[in-house]
């Protein structure tokens, strides 16, 4: 494609063809891959991270720069720093020495990655991505590179291969397909992680994930809500809760001597249609209070996701924090987490490891259930549960009066997120809500789902406007999928678990699949609850006409 | 590198090991340089070298607990977990030894592959693909069937194993001496290998001479072990003879051991001294993978991550002190400094 996509495109629909004409196979006489130099294409790369946002956190190098510019203003002694930076990281992580010493290039992940799917360049099949950093490894850290060379496959880190490093860093969503084919559980998402921490400490990075992580460290949130203003946004989904179901629902925040504390991505707090699932969680909430439900929101740990995961695992460490801390000042005795996705990534392979010191001396204990008296068993360490596990308890229960007949204007798919697939194995629970409150349920191909799950093409920090290009692309094989139960089900509304997915899928939709909805999954359980007192319900959340109610507004 | 120059570059170097054993033993007639010294030298080159391997990769540590979950996982008791799902998200030893099990002997991950078909206008489709599984699975099984029977030349009396292998390798009984077909197998999976990283344009690319080299290796290694068997006929009592000293430490170089002999155990001795410098790595690696040897617990029981320090955070206490004003006129509760509550009349 000689014109990069842009935002226009999206919303005409436009120059789908030319997307499409992409070939996988490279020639037989295309130069090697280590001589064929990075083009950094615009629309498929995030802009620079700004410096106000590195200070913040004190991050290295704060300055303005950009990819596209010839100098990238680097310290002089850039590579002195990243080669330490590489050999520290080979003696503390053993999947990073391992995956740089054990691939065979069978070529089994070659073509499961989104991104080289939708894109068709080749750095882009996970095994040459990893490439990228083995060639360097193999230089500097074995005999048989330092003595061989290219014949090893092995070359000197320049500036340039700098830059590819950071180019395709910025190309994987560390969504962790490829390591599920993989033989040897080679997992590209790890290589990508420990890049994006080496390429940090020289300062550079993408604002996409600089500015939430700044945001997130200061505020609490990654859209730096302050506490009133978060407040205030609760407020006005109350107001239209009521207006939607006449019924007037009442959180609390910063409370302390709540059971529960309740955290969940700032994303659904902020734009639609994730503002409809926070709408959810509020009913469900309001719902449950007379039922024994004691939870209370907070302002400074506002926000379940974790852009730290995508800068390094420090960073991740210095933002999770805040749960714990939160949940010991305020007295609670368990954590309930939203639907996100690779905050549950975090809590559930990451955080307890990290921070779990933090909860000495607090309230917290294996979670119970105050409505049922489920003890979540498989969370007795980390003591925090996913609302999915939480609510399917519920249905199990007969606790939720459910109409899900208010739901049959929807034929819904689910989008399994990559991180609670396959850093997690939450697949069960969510169909398990699904099923019991909507009538119109219908799965994608096999080979799309599950622990096979695509990246909706935004995640681990891709979802900014300037790369649409790349979120198309990397998104097709998703959006491909709902096509094909579009065309055949009518599918017109795709569900997820996920507040990245929320974000990306409205513009993919829009772009491949026109017709095709977006919801959280607790969107759709409000939207069928039966709750005390409510008037004769007419809309959904949406503000959209119920089944077989409208007929009855035309009278 | 361009395949071109990759597949000169690791036939050329496999071409001339061959002519280095040839002219060594034939022309220069160090048989003990070839026989005893190098194989010698290969054997503690591959054990010392991989024992180092295996211990580097131990000493590495293991911070996070991130198996790939490729399962439902363990959750509320009523929602049914089948036996994929277990061995696939594994919950405790027993479990995840299944998976390790699976993994190692029947390549599980590799049974899953699929393969990608872009059709013009959204037509994308994963089709099965179990054919990388099929022939890595003949590849490995044969290539150990071949190891074993060659316990022929290194034990007296042999194992009892032996001869059932032998007769089984042999069951067709076709041709003098009788015609094994693992070694057959062995060549032909060794060739489709080869042929996928040729013909597949995205194999072709991503491979390097190090993924050549250890394929035209065998393929040499077979090819002088056929030629020997069935071909040249070489003097099984002598070779006997040579390989027995080399196991029990007395070794001697028999007269009339042709040099067909010599490039073959030249090959073994490369193919030995040259694994634990090169991804054959990953036939040790394989265990210590830390995407499928642990647990899906993390949330059960806390794993420790021996390097975890102390982190800078921004403190509740700091996050009040800059907001406090905000927080007291939005009615948000807070630490210090709250309005007094109104007295009760």
């Amino acid at each position: 494609m000689e014109e990069p996509l842009k935002q226009a495109d999206v919303m005409k629909g436009t120059r789908k063809e030319e997307v499409l004409d992409i070939d996988h196979s490279p020639s037989l006489f295309k130069r090697g891959w280590m001589k064929t130099p990075v083009d950094i294409r615009p629309s498929m790369h995030c802009f620079a991270g700004e410096p106000a946002r590195l200070k913040v956190v004190d991050f290295p190098n704060p300055r303005v720069w950009s990819a596209m510019d010839e100098d990238w203003k680097l310290p002089t002694n850039w590579k002195e720093i990243v080669m330490d930076a590489f050999k520290v990281r080979l003696d503390r992580f053993r999947t990073f020495k391992l995956f740089m010493d054990i691939c065979v290039r069978c070529g089994a992940c070659a073509d499961k990655c989104q991104f080289f799917i939708g894109s068709a360049d080749p750095k882009n099949m996970p095994v040459l991505r990893a490439e990228l950093f083995r060639s360097v490894y193999r230089k500097n850290f074995t005999t048989a590179g330092k003595l061989l060379g290219p014949i090893a496959g092995a070359r000197d880190l320049t500036i340039d291969v700098l830059k590819e490093w950071w180019y395709y860093l910025y190309q994987c969503s560390e969504c962790r397909r490829c390591s599920v084919f993989c033989p040897y559980g080679i997992d590209m998402a790890e290589i990508t992680i420990i890049g994006r921490e080496l390429t940090n400490l020289i300062g550079l990075n993408i604002d996409w994930i600089a500015a939430p992580v700044a945001f997130c460290y200061k505020t609490g949130n990654h859209l730096g809500i302050q506490p009133h203003a978060y407040k205030s946004m609760l407020e006005f989904f109350q107001d239209e809760i009521e207006i939607v179901t006449g019924v007037r629902v009442e959180p609390s925040y910063n409370r302390k001597g709540a059971e529960i504390l309740f955290i969940t991505p700032s994303g659904d707090v902020f734009a639609d249609p994730g503002t409809w699932t926070c709408m959810g969680y509020m009913i469900l909430f309001h719902y449950l209070e007379s039922l024994g439900l004691d939870i209370t929101w907070s302002t400074y740990a506002s926000e379940g996701g974790n852009f730290g995961l995508f800068t390094s695992h420090e960073m991740m460490k210095r933002l999770n924090s805040k749960m714990y801390a939160e949940a010991k000042r305020l007295g609670v005795k368990w954590i309930l987490g939203g639907e996100c996705g690779h905050m549950w990534r975090v809590v559930n392979q990451y955080m307890g490891t990290m921070n779990l010191d933090l909860a000495e001396g607090s309230n917290l204990e294996e979670p119970v259930s105050p409505i049922t008296g489920t003890k979540f068993e498989n969370t007795k360490s980390t003591k925090m549960v996913h609302i999915c596990e939480f609510t399917a308890d519920l249905i199990k229960h007969n606790k939720l009066k459910l109409d899900p007949s208010r739901n049959d204007n929807l034929k819904v798919t689910f989008h399994d997120s990559c991180n609670p697939a396959r850093a997690m194995g939450l697949l069960e629970e969510p169909r398990y809500v699904i099923k019991n409150v909507c009538n119109n349920f219908y799965e994608m191909p096999p080979t799309t789902i599950r622990e096979q799950t695509f990246c909706c093409g935004g995640g681990s920090g891709l979802n900014a406007g300037e790369d649409v290009e790349l979120r198309m692309r990397g998104g097709l094989p998703r959006a491909n999928a709902v096509k094909f139960v579009h065309e055949k089900y009518g599918v017109n509304m795709l569900s997820c678990i996920c507040a990245i997915d929320r974000a990306v899928f409205p513009d993919l939709m829009r772009y491949w699949v026109p017709g095709v909805e977006v919801t959280g999954v607790h969107e759709m359980v409000a939207n069928a609850m039966v709750l005390e007192g409510e008037k004769e319900k007419t809309v959904n959340l949406r503000n959209e006409p119920l089944a077989g109610t409208e007929e009855s507004e035309d009278v | 590198m361009n395949v071109i120059l990759s597949l000169i570059v690791s036939s050329v170097a496999v071409f001339g090991l061959v002519v280095i054993a040839f002219v060594g033993v034939w022309g220069a007639h160090l048989e003990w340089l070839f026989g005893v010294v190098i194989p010698y030298l290969a054997v503690i080159t591959f054990f010392v070298g991989m024992i180092y391997r295996v211990v580097q990769w131990g000493k590495c540590a293991m911070p996070f607990r991130i198996p790939s979950t490729c399962g439902q996982q363990k959750t509320l008791p009523w929602l049914k977990r089948t036996y994929v799902d277990k061995l696939d998200n594994p919950v405790g030893t027993v479990a995840v030894v299944g998976r390790m099990i699976l993994e190692v002997l029947c390549f599980r991950s590799l049974f899953r592959n699929t393969r990608l078909e872009f059709g013009n206008g959204q037509e994308i489709k994963y089709k099965s693909a179990k054919w990388l599984w099929f022939g890595s699975i003949v590849f490995h099984y044969t290539f150990l069937i071949v190891l074993l029977r060659h316990l022929r030349f290194f034990t007296e009396p042999m194992p009892f194993f032996v001869p059932i292998i032998e007769k089984v390798d042999g069951f067709f009984q076709l041709y003098v001496p009788t015609l094994y077909q693992s070694g057959l197998l062995l060549g032909a999976a060794a060739t489709f290998l080869l042929l996928r990283r040729v013909i597949d344009g995205k194999m072709r690319y991503i491979s390097l001479p190090a993924d050549y080299f250890p394929l035209f290796l065998i393929l040499g290694l077979a090819t002088t072990g056929v030629l020997m068997r069935y071909v040249l006929k070489a003097d099984v009592v002598s070779i006997k003879e040579l390989t027995m000293g080399l196991v029990s430490f007395r070794p001697v170089v028999p007269e009339g051991i042709s040099v067909l002999f010599y490039i073959h155990i030249f090959l073994v001795s490369v193919f030995f001294a040259y694994f634990p410098f090169s991804k054959l790595t990953h036939m040790a690696g394989v265990f210590l993978s830390p995407t499928r040897n642990v647990s899906n617990n993390s949330r059960i029981v806390r794993h420790i991550n021996p390097w975890n320090y102390p982190v800078k955070v921004h403190t509740y206490a700091a996050y009040e002190d800059e907001f406090r004003e905000k927080m007291i006129d939005a009615g948000l509760p807070v630490e210090k400094g709250a309005p007094e509550p109104a007295k009760p009349e």
